[in-house]
């Protein structure tokens, strides 16, 4: 399990800094400006952090959907529905730089704090209004008296943007830092709270707010990988649903939207009746290769 | 709960990527890429 958790961290800390492979820019106080700009990246990373490489997908939504153009996002939809048909929400679990930047300060050794599994139910749908609302429909809708869009998730809430552009970006330079108001203290502030309840809750920002993670979850039952949890083997001991961090149980769910597909179940389950599957192919912890079925 | 047929799964790939398709073609990429380039002030929050 150790070792799998290492790979997987290994994994994310490489995706993110391929993602940010431009890191003289952090050092200059600029953003990339080449033509890998025209792709988007899998997982959430603000377009404006001076590492960034690729564009962010919920942003590009936006800038389409602004209501100057009111283009219906074609590619971005297209591009993150082949993503989510073919791997559903693996992205989040193992592609993800703000996921992991979630992940290790929940490894701050501090007690934990479970959010009640009432409340839970509830604030898991919040994600999907981000997508709705702040994503779709507001920028859409809305247009200023000067007939500009806004982006109204990253405007007002987006702490990815803040932490990764917005910080580097307004203190690095005098000009950026003069003109930050009302608005920058906000999202600082929102940036603070998903810190600061990272510490105590498991990913906060994936389970409850990030759009992107609703729209990969909605192909989490027919993507093309999977997984799939075998009832002859299941004893339903549990073991896989303690150890789920995201709070699902795949042993009744493992399609759940919620499930990450981090692969800390496939690991436990003691009678290695979790695998994932793709195809004709399966991937268990009982063979560890891939095997044809 | 019922699994859905794969061959739904592979319609709906089929469907994604001609939507990504016709949304270089009708030159959102561009779009995409004039946005990045600069720095996104709302993203920032400087607005």
């Amino acid at each position: 399990m150790k070792k799998h958790r290492l790979a997987r961290k290994a994994v994310q800390f490489a995706a993110g800094l391929l993602q940010n492979a431009n890191l003289k820019g952090f050092l200059a106080g600029t953003i990339y400006k080449g033509p890998l700009k025209h792709f988007c990246v899998p997982g959430m990373n603000c377009y404006s952090c001076p590492g960034a490489l690729g564009a962010c997908p919920i942003g590009a939504m936006q800038s389409l959907l602004d209501g100057r153009r009111r283009k219906f996002p074609f590619y971005v939809v297209g591009y993150l529905a082949v993503i989510g048909l073919l791997v559903g929400r693996f992205v989040c679990g193992w592609l993800c730089l703000f996921g992991l930047i979630q992940e290790l300060l929940y490894s701050i050794p501090t007690p934990k704090l479970t959010v009640p599994e009432k409340a839970d139910r509830v604030l898991r749908y919040l994600k999907y209004v981000m997508l709705a609302v702040m994503v779709f429909a507001l920028p859409f809708f809305f247009r200023s008296a000067m007939g500009v869009g806004d982006p109204f998730f990253c405007k007002y809430v987006c702490p990815v943007g803040t932490l990764e552009g917005g910080i580097p970006l307004v203190f690095g330079d005098p000009s950026l830092r003069s003109a930050a108001g009302i608005l920058f203290n906000w999202k600082l502030g929102l940036l603070l709270l998903c810190i600061a309840a990272s510490i105590f809750i498991y990913r906060p920002f994936c389970r409850y707010i990030c759009p992107l993670g609703a729209f990969y979850a909605l192909f989490q039952r027919i993507s093309l990988i999977k997984m799939t949890c075998d009832p002859e083997k299941c004893v339903h001991c549990g073991a896989c649903a303690r150890v789920c961090k995201m709070k699902v149980d795949p042993s009744k769910d493992p399609c759940s939207p919620e499930c990450i597909r981090c692969g800390d179940c496939i690991k436990t389950c003691p009678q290695k009746a979790l695998s994932v599957s793709g195809g004709r192919f399966s991937v268990s912890r009982s063979d560890e290769n891939t095997v044809k079925r | 709960m019922k699994s859905i047929p794969r061959y739904v799964t592979f319609c709906l790939l089929l469907l994604a990527l001609a939507s990504c398709a016709f949304g270089v073609y009708r030159g959102e990429a561009v779009i995409i890429f004039k946005k990045a380039v600069n720095i996104c002030l709302e993203c920032i929050g400087i607005g």
